[in-house]
């Protein structure tokens, strides 16, 4: 029972990950129809900022969770920073081109963005400073769930909650839900759509920076190719949940991070990635819209 | 002018603090040592001022030239283009020169130059075999490399149990991507888009995690070595020889694949596809046949990839699970867009550009995946058609007086 709540947990932490930077793809999908290929590189690079911070920090010799969300917060800004950026390069010119192009661009800003990080940083994974402590209340279940799981955990929640309330009470949300409706039609009504995807895209990033800070302080060691799986993953967990779905994205998360967990757990590690594409074909041939996607109706 | 050189200040500057973690600061966890290297930050500013001018101008040219001339400069390339391969006095001479230069090659530079002709030549094939299920079919794929690997793998691993020699693996390693095109065709016929590429995609990955974990079978993250060259009919060859037979082995592979393709694209089956890329409501409304269409796409890809994959292990005696990753797939995949979908000298083109620049570019070798990057980017941006835009086929009524109105 232990070994499967521990499974369960782990899941439960892998998948709200996935579903961090799974929100980053399904949103900017949602209103441009877009596959950011790149966002995975967005997330790989707030972790090394992260990195460089308080790696930069420690070794100055400061030390104590408060570098650890000092980091996370210069990651975020310069993530957002890049997801701008990288929205205004490489994708802004290419709004009105034909479905194929972005997603090439896309493509190339990721392969970009990765040998970037590689040649001004290094190749070898780094290690993460330790900077997350032991909660000491936690000492009975601590096999079960460490308190960087715990974390990941709360935090993830807590942005998650932010996020929902964010699209649904907040103007700026009610602009991206029209922009999404009609882009067309909102940018009639008086919304200034570009700004709305520039927005997108900085929220995105920021939620793709806090997951990368998260795993980094998690998994303890970081490279510049770790964008690559985990972007791949997530972008797995939109479509799972139906893509353009913020829920649903969350909830791919979860499936997938649950599904990987167990199989590795159960019945091997090796092929624990077969196992989450597996259940992705199974899903879309049965829900071709995702889980919680609406099968949209083809007006002729 | 001076208003874009404030702007290219601003954006500068923008850089700078961008890129100052990554330029500026290098850390190093493992030894606890920081490494602070201002004068990055300078070649960033610098850098990043003269590329946003360019951009800058760049843009307001395209821009202008897009109000002033409407579609002129785009008439003007193609009308270039569409003479060229209009009048046959221009396009003999040139083909023939193109061909005489295709068969000297192997003669003129060392066997290094050849095996990397020989690699860019498989990426040819790759491209145009893609381009049926891409560029015709409008089928996103991005685990195209799958089936490439599924025909290294039949040849090395037939060869190894069997013996058979590379002429009876030829057409098994077509035969079985052919297989696993449909295999993996049956359950996504259904999805559009975006889902199907993340399903291919997904394929993709599985194909290689089986190849580096099934280690019984495939020799796990080590691969396969010692495959047999391509041979002719038992003779002992140098590698030099070799590596020219293979050449031509190549060169006739390019003209087949070119020749089948072109066929295929005017048949019924060709025109069934381009009718699904361009809407697939209408075009099963039309009585078309959609799961077959889409399969036969799919299948025959497949089929190109297995075939070019038997080429592969040969030309290479060795396979590992490396030389097929998602990276290949979206080279690949690039050919077909950066070449322009559905054109084959397109395709050819975008092929042998992307395959040898890079290999020439190894003065800058550190630079050249960074390069290959921006440049996909740029291109995308200032020539989003591809090099060279497929022309539709427009029929005039003289022309086609006896036929049409069948499909």
């Amino acid at each position: 029972m232990d070994y499967f709540l521990e499974l369960f947990c782990s899941g439960l932490t892998r998948g709200s990950i996935y579903a961090l930077i799974a929100l980053g793809y399904t949103m900017v999908y949602g209103i441009i129809q877009l596959i950011n290929f790149a966002h995975g590189e967005i997330y790989m690079i707030g972790a090394f900022v992260a990195l460089i911070v308080s790696g930069v920090l420690t070794i100055y010799g400061f030390s104590g969770v408060s570098i650890l969300v000092l980091a996370a917060v210069i990651a975020m800004i310069y993530a957002a920073a890049y997801g701008y950026t990288l929205e205004k390069i490489a994708y802004r010119p290419l709004r009105n081109a034909p479905r194929l192009s972005p997603l090439i661009s896309a493509i190339g800003a990721s392969l970009f963005l990765q040998n970037y990080v590689l040649l001004a940083q290094t190749p070898d994974f780094l290690p993460f400073p330790e900077l997350v402590p032991e909660f000491a209340f936690m000492e009975p279940v601590a096999h079960i769930v460490g308190s960087a799981e715990l974390l990941i955990l709360v935090v993830s929640a807590v942005t998650m909650i932010g996020l929902t309330v964010l699209i649904k009470y907040t103007r700026i949300g009610k602009a991206m839900r029209a922009t999404q409706q009609d882009m067309t039609m909102a940018r009639l009504a008086g919304v200034n759509v570009d700004r709305v995807i520039s927005i997108t895209f900085v929220i995105g990033s920021v939620l793709a920076a806090i997951g990368g800070v998260l795993v980094g302080s998690y998994i303890g060691q970081i490279n510049f190719y770790i964008g690559f799986m985990a972007g791949v993953k997530a972008f797995t967990a939109a479509v799972l949940g139906g893509i353009g779905n913020v829920p649903g994205a969350v909830l791919g998360g979860l499936v997938l991070g649950l599904t990987e967990s167990f199989a590795a757990g159960y019945i091997s590690s090796a092929y624990e990635d077969v196992f989450a594409f597996g259940v992705l074909v199974l899903i879309l041939v049965l829900r071709p819209a995702g889980l919680l996607g609406k099968a949209v109706r083809q007006k002729v | 002018m001076l208003s874009y050189c404030k702007k290219s200040l601003g954006i500068a500057l923008w850089f700078v603090f961008l890129t100052f973690p990554f330029m500026v600061v290098r850390v190093n966890t493992l030894k606890d040592i920081v490494e602070w290297r201002w004068l990055n930050m300078l070649w960033v500013a610098i850098g990043a001022f003269l590329l946003a001018l360019a951009w800058q101008l760049a843009r307001s040219r395209q821009a202008g030239g897009d109000r002033s001339e409407a579609s002129g400069a785009a008439e003007t390339t193609r009308g270039l283009g569409r003479r060229l391969l209009a009048d046959p006095q221009l396009y003999r001479p040139l083909l023939g020169l193109l061909a005489a230069a295709a068969l000297s090659f192997p003669w003129l530079v060392d066997t290094y130059q050849a095996n990397i002709m020989v690699l860019a030549l498989i990426f040819v094939v790759l491209g145009l075999g893609l381009n049926i299920t891409v560029g015709l079919a409008g089928l996103l794929d991005l685990g195209y490399v799958a089936f490439f690997a599924v025909g290294a793998y039949t040849y090395a691993l037939v060869n190894q149990q069997t013996g058979l020699g590379f002429w009876a693996c030829l057409p098994l390693g077509g035969l079985a991507g052919c297989f696993f095109g449909v295999l993996l065709g049956f359950p996504i016929l259904r999805l559009r888009g975006d889902y199907l590429a993340i399903v291919t995609l997904g394929f993709g990955s599985i194909a290689k995690i089986v190849i580096e974990n099934w280690e019984a079978v495939t020799g796990g993250a080590q691969g396969i070595a010692n495959i047999p060259r391509p041979g002719l009919f038992g003779l002992e060859m140098s590698i030099d020889a070799v590596t020219t037979y293979t050449y031509y082995l190549m060169i006739g592979m390019v003209l087949f694949t070119i020749f089948v393709t072109n066929r295929l694209k005017d048949s019924r089956i060709g025109r069934a596809w381009m009718a699904l890329r361009e809407d697939e409501i209408a075009c099963v409304a039309m009585g078309i046949d959609m799961a077959r269409t889409k399969l036969s796409a799919y299948a025959l890809g497949a089929f190109w990839a297995g075939l070019v994959g038997v080429i592969f292990a040969a030309r290479n005696t060795y396979i590992n699970p490396n030389s097929f990753t998602f990276m290949e797939s979206a080279i690949v995949l690039s050919i077909v867009v950066l070449g322009g979908m559905g054109s084959i000298v397109g395709v050819i083109i975008a092929a042998l550009v992307l395959i040898l620049l890079p290999e020439y570019l190894r003065a800058f070798s550190e630079y050249r995946m960074l390069i290959f990057g921006a440049v996909m980017v740029l291109m995308m941006i200032f020539r989003p058609q591809g090099l060279i835009s497929n022309q539709r086929r427009s029929y005039q009524r003289p022309a086609a007086a006896g036929e049409g109105g069948n499909d």
